[in-house]
């Protein structure tokens, strides 16, 4: 049987995981697609190449389809997620002058994100800070804003934002133009091994189970080929399986290390799918449970309560009606195409295709088709919840 | 009309000077800045005062150029990517030959169209010449290999230089591959047996 050839584009992290494996071992043939991944070295580069209908599907930042479904960016096109590639998987990390600053020195307070905030708004009232993150339309962004309002600062004033591509983070800090940066691995951990900043929070201590990047994908290639849309979908979804068992990953960061892929050292890429990362370059090592996700239906579950939250927190800063996107992210996040691909690999798919998000304390089971469906943690580090059908608590 | 000032990202020098040279042969009234190193892109950029931004798509860098795009905050005037609605093909035939285009609001379209073709041409006479000078050096190490096999099986079988070659152009038909393939598994085999 000859395979689909579909070109998909990515970008060189940690988080392109499910992609990188769903070629290299074989799940992508195994359901009849020939999974071409084409690196890019940016994200305007994935924007455009997708709204110019270069690449069916790329590798996104979980904002990105709704941005460009609503033509928030120099390109509109039709856009949607009908999976989400990963959750977590960023740091945020800060100079050492900027930690010496805000009075933290050593792993201790590593992943409290109220402490850290409090101390980084301080430390910015007595001189400018300037934080990193790789695109305006990205979670680094969202997380990062949330974060620092959540600490009773305004990202706006306090603070300025830059847009720094992930591998230029490192010379960014060195080079003073960045104090801070919130980024996505291997890059977080290139900074601290090159002795350039240590990090100060795993982004999961912001939103314990936030989406990260998305399968973006051409809404008019989805209608056409929905047959090779599934068989993605599928082929991704037993990636994501296959990362989620522990034994898999020192050879999964071995696959990815390939220069044609992300081109940095296996051990720093295996640190990044295992969530134990290296502080502050002592050696001291703090593991994050769930740091990154990308196991199961409660990784890669496109919820739309997910999408509605990115434009009750994004939309009107990209210019665009509150309400409007609203409506356009329950068009965007689409957990039907979902359902129809995963279903027939047996997994446990969830009754409702919206929830509540940051609700869950623990683990706990949730409403199901086959009733063995648990999900949480996930909440926020305010505790704060955001239900998409009040929409008004931001 | 004011004197153009284009901003040219690229760290291909060669490239960068192909399209300084498109874009003074096609204006006379323009000014060019070639931005080679990427760090501090933006204040660059803003230091530059340019009007148009030319920017390899392999640069991480364009990722900051939105920004500036989105905040303004490096410019005084508001600068977005040039998409020309009108004219899709042109947005796209840039896109394909790996540069884009930032420009200043108000700008005439016209002349910013004439801009983005201008380097569409440039970026893809460099891709062709690249490819002409990839093409000859492998013509040039094919044909040292295939001397090194001639010698190898002249000193072996005691051949003629014309009889060594003859053997390894027919060795390669009969098993249907290139001479210089079967040139380069000689001297593989040689080496490894020396």
């Amino acid at each position: 049987m000859s395979l689909e050839a579909i070109e998909v584009g990515f970008v060189p992290l940690v988080d392109a995981a499910a992609l990188i494996v769903a070629r290299e071992m074989g799940f992508a043939a195994e359901e009849g697609l020939d999974l071409r991944l084409v690196r890019e070295p940016s994200w305007s580069n994935i924007r455009d190449k997708v709204a110019l209908g270069i690449y069916p599907a790329a590798h996104m930042l979980a904002p990105m389809p709704l941005a460009m479904s609503l033509g928030a960016g120099a390109m509109q096109a039709g856009v949607i997620a009908p999976f989400i590639l990963n959750t977590g998987g960023g740091s945020v990390g800060v100079s050492h002058a900027l930690a010496a600053a805000m009075g933290i020195d050593g792993p201790a307070g590593y992943g409290d994100a109220r402490a850290m905030g409090v101390a980084l708004l301080r430390a910015a009232a007595r001189r400018p800070v300037a934080i990193g993150a790789p695109f305006p339309q990205s979670m680094h962004v969202e997380l990062l804003r949330y974060w620092l309002e959540g600490c009773g600062g305004d990202p706006d004033r306090d603070v300025t934002l830059h847009t720094v591509p992930p591998p230029l983070m490192t010379e960014a800090l060195a080079a003073g133009e960045i104090d801070a940066f919130c980024v996505g691995e291997p890059w977080g951990s290139l900074a601290v091994e090159r002795g350039v900043a240590r990090l100060a929070l795993p982004g999961a201590a912001i939103w314990a189970w936030a989406p990260e990047k998305a399968l973006g994908v051409r809404r008019d290639w989805a209608g056409a080929q929905p047959d090779a849309l599934a068989a993605l979908l599928r082929a991704l979804f037993r990636a994501g399986r296959w990362l989620g068992r522990a034994a898999n990953l020192p050879s999964a960061a071995e696959l990815m290390a390939s220069p044609g892929y992300l081109g940095v050292s296996a051990m720093l890429i295996e640190r990044g799918l295992t969530g134990a990362l290296s502080v502050d370059g002592s050696g001291a090592i703090r593991r994050t449970p769930r740091f990154i996700g990308f196991d199961g239906v409660e990784a890669s579950f496109p919820w739309r309560s997910q999408a509605q939250w990115i434009a009750a927190r994004a939309a009107r800063r990209w210019g665009f009606d509150a309400a409007a996107a609203h409506a356009a992210a329950a068009e965007c996040f689409r957990p039907d195409l979902y359902r129809a691909a995963i279903a027939p690999l047996g997994a446990d798919l969830p009754g409702a295709s919206s929830k509540v998000e940051g609700a869950l304390e623990s683990r706990i089971g949730v409403a199901s088709a086959q009733g063995g469906l648990f999900l949480g943690p996930d909440r926020f580090f305010d505790r704060r919840e955001y239900d998409p059908d009040v929409n008004d608590c931001y | 009309m004011s004197k153009l000032r284009v901003a040219v990202v690229d760290a291909d020098r060669d490239r960068a000077l192909m399209i300084v040279d498109g874009l003074k042969d096609a204006f006379d009234d323009v000014d060019v800045v070639v931005i080679g190193d990427e760090s501090g892109l933006a204040r660059r950029i803003a230091e530059a005062a340019a009007d148009v931004v030319l920017i390899d798509l392999a640069s991480p860098s364009r990722d900051a150029l939105e920004q500036i795009a989105a905040a303004s905050a490096a410019f005084e005037r508001p600068v977005a990517m040039f998409v020309d609605r009108s004219d899709a093909e042109t947005t796209r035939a840039a896109i394909e030959a790996g540069v884009s285009a930032y420009v200043v609001d108000g700008l005439e379209k016209r002349r910013i169209r004439s801009i983005v073709e201008m380097a569409i041409s440039r970026f893809h006479a460099h891709a062709r010449l690249r490819a002409e000078l990839a093409a000859t050096k492998e013509a040039l190490a094919e044909r040292k290999t295939i001397d090194r096999a001639k010698g190898l099986l002249m000193k072996a079988r005691g051949l003629s230089e014309d009889e060594a070659y003859a053997l390894l152009r027919r060795t390669a038909m009969e098993k249907g591959r290139k001479l210089a393939e079967i040139a380069r598994a000689l001297v593989d085999a040689a080496e490894l047996l020396r």
